[in-house]
């Protein structure tokens, strides 16, 4: 991980004060930009900890129907990629300390042109990526490019991914390792705690990076449960319909903000009758 | 150059294109695959099961026909067709369904998936998994259900569920999509079979591979009926497996021409297409690099076509490398010009093609007349058009009245 990093500074703090992080997902463009950088510049003061922002795109294979409708509505609405880079500069002239990463597939960062979007990236104030459809075989591609524009790229580990095969995935990582807690695409159910723990600790021997679970993970005492042994908690889809059912914009916006308050809230309060973190 | 011999590389590419570039989770399965694939190929009993079923089951080979009024008509190559469709479920989609269901027995896989367009994928899956005693899920854009209603009975009277896709618009890319989150969500105990020359590597060069038998046959047939190789293949391409099965076998001897006909859709110029090499630019979809319909942001463009065979965005990344080699000519065909080939195949040699084949006879319309007498060119007759009555009589509209 670089060092100086957004993302190693928020890691090291939340470790010192003994909390998961809660990282939150949405749709870049969804419902549109100006609402969706309305719920973007809001999400820190929820205290969401990491911001995943997706960026859209027609063909999301790994996504189930809540991320899927969010990247239709907002492809619809007009979002590019440049926009994507745009939302992440302007919430920058706000926030300089909470990490961004980007979450998407990698087709529309091929077109836009691999180092020009680095580039772009770097500048808007991206402090990682996370591209679901580049496994480490093809890390040339795009995960060490990223590395030497400070950039950290993020690695998904999953149920299949076997210890043999560890070693390969977490080479290159950087900035945390996000375990996909069932196989499947995103906004299924969750695996129980026990299962889910026992992974963790797992992948805890092959890595020193915080290690994130997500997949599946929609309420506060879901995220509680979880973030009593990992070092941070996505939620994405919950946080998405929160948009899908919003009959205006100034709703889709509370709805989001609301409920990552609730989740901020669990994940505070997840450790604090419980024995000291074990890492 | 010895190009079959080369491609593609140990990460499955071809030059630039192909690649694995899949979600991790299908990674270690997408390895053992691999490694399977691998193993099958060079196992005796493996290619004596395959070789059983080729010819008791799928009915191979198939003959090469001189197409006598067509070549008459045309005047000027002498044109022979490749009878693929006369394979059992009449396509040649079930050289490659045989192929992967022998290997998913081997993987000890318990369910079946495939995604299909035209459906005649679709039905070729459904059959062999009927054969194999496998539950199977076909996926189906809802567009497509609706254009080609035949196949859909076909599969559900061979026990598979069809299951409609209406995300996109409903066509063979978003099928696509369905079918990888299928997998994805069942990535233990169900094989994938793709039904063209595209994914993440293995599947292009496996399903080439299971399809070169169009292209070994067509050579020995022609040595028979004529003493030496044909001057020039044409063929149809939507993915581009029936292309590929017939071009591979013949990439190394340089007098042979090939000739690849992408679905031109109302005219490339339209916008309304499906020829991704002619009218697209590389990208990456569906686990691999290749050239894709998109527009400037790399978002995926919905195909056209009036075919729904052919209606892919994408198309299989050898055929991309073949294209930046120059070793194959691709053109396109339109939607108008295919129904022209197809009514002609129909009255001059009593055959109806499918809407797709209709493509590639559209371009030997195009490209015999002009050739001499002593041209020797082989067409594929990829698939038999029973299907695609609706749909041509819905085009031809009033002529039926």
């Amino acid at each position: 991980m670089n060092p100086n990093s957004r993302l190693a500074a928020r890691f090291a703090a939340l470790k010192a004060e003994n909390r998961p992080a809660l990282v939150s997902y949405v749709t870049a463009g969804d419902p549109d930009m100006a609402t969706s950088q309305r719920i973007l510049d809001g999400l820190p003061g929820t205290g969401v900890d990491v911001i995943e922002l997706g960026m859209p795109f027609s063909d999301p294979m790994a996504d189930g129907p809540a991320i899927q409708k969010a990247a239709l509505r907002a492809l619809k609405e007009g979002q590019t990629q440049a926009k994507t880079l745009e939302m992440v500069r302007a919430f920058r002239e706000k926030d300089t300390t909470t990490p961004i990463v980007l979450m998407g597939y990698y087709n529309p960062i091929y077109r836009y042109g691999v180092e020009r979007f680095l580039t772009d990236a770097a500048r808007a104030g991206v402090d990682g990526l996370i591209v679901v459809d580049i496994p480490p075989e093809h890390d040339d591609e795009l995960c060490q490019p990223a590395a030497q524009h400070g950039i950290d790229f993020i690695r998904l580990a999953t149920p299949t991914t076997d210890a043999k095969r560890l070693p390969k995935v977490l080479g290159n990582a950087s900035g945390f390792v996000y375990y996909v807690s069932v196989a499947g695409v995103t906004g299924g159910s969750a695996p129980t705690p026990e299962k889910l723990e026992r992974s963790v600790s797992q992948l805890r021997e092959h890595t020193q990076l915080p290690i994130a679970v997500g997949f599946g993970i929609r309420t506060p005492e879901q995220a509680a449960i979880i973030g009593r042994f990992s070092d941070a908690v996505v939620v994405g889809s919950a946080l998405v319909d929160c948009i899908e059912q919003a009959a205006t914009p100034d709703e889709a916006v509370k709805g989001v903000h609301d409920l990552a308050r609730e989740l901020a809230q669990s994940v505070r309060d997840c450790r604090e009758v419980r024995e000291p973190q074990v890492s | 150059m010895n190009q079959s011999a080369i491609q593609p590389d140990i990460n499955g590419l071809f030059g630039q294109f192909g690649g694995r570039f899949v979600a991790e989770t299908l990674m270690p399965l997408i390895l053992e695959l691999q490694a399977e694939y691998d193993t099958a190929k060079d196992d005796p009993e493996f290619q004596r099961q395959l070789a059983y079923f080729q010819s008791d089951y799928v009915g191979r080979p198939n003959p090469l026909y001189f197409a006598e009024r067509l070549t008459e008509h045309f005047g000027g190559a002498k044109i022979y067709l490749k009878r693929e469709e006369l394979n059992h479920t009449g396509a040649h989609k079930i050289n490659n369904c045989i192929g992967q269901v022998l290997l998913a027995k081997r993987m000890g896989k318990k369910r079946i998936i495939a995604e299909t367009g035209a459906g005649m994928h679709g039905v070729a899956t459904a059959t062999v998994a009927a054969r194999f005693g496998l539950p199977c899920v076909i996926y189906m854009g809802s567009t497509d259900i609706e254009r080609q209603q035949p196949n859909v009975f076909r599969m559900k009277l061979l026990g598979a569920e069809v299951i409609p896709v209406t995300s996109g618009t409903g066509t063979l890319k978003d099928a696509m999509n369905e079918a990888l989150r299928d997998w994805v969500t069942n990535v233990d105990d169900t094989f994938y079979i793709i039904g063209t020359v595209a994914g993440p590597h293995p599947y292009p060069a496996m399903v080439r591979d299971f399809q070169a038998v169009i292209g070994h046959e067509t050579r020995a047939q022609m040595q028979e009926k004529e003493g030496r190789l044909p001057d020039s293949l044409v063929a149809c391409i939507g993915g581009g497996s029936n292309a590929m099965g017939l071009f591979h076998p013949f990439l190394n001897d340089a007098s042979v021409e090939m000739i690849g006909v992408e679905a031109g859709g109302k005219g490339v110029e339209s916008g309304q297409h499906a020829a991704s090499l002619n009218g697209g630019a590389p990208g990456v979809l569906h686990g691999n690099r290749t050239y894709l319909l998109q527009d400037e942001d790399g978002q995926i463009i919905d195909a056209h076509s009036i075919s729904a065979g052919l209606d892919y965005p994408g198309i299989g990344p050898e055929h991309a490398w073949l294209h930046e080699q120059g070793r194959v000519e691709y053109v396109s065909a339109t939607d108008d010009e295919a129904l022209e080939a197809f009514q002609t195949c129909c009255r001059l040699e009593g055959i109806i093609p499918a809407l797709e084949t209709a493509h590639a006879l559209a371009e030997v319309a195009k490209r015999a007349p002009n050739l001499p007498s002593d041209h020797l060119m082989v067409v594929n007759l990829s698939g038999r058009g029973d299907k695609d009555m609706m749909s041509v009589a819905h085009y031809l509209g009033e002529k039926f009245k």
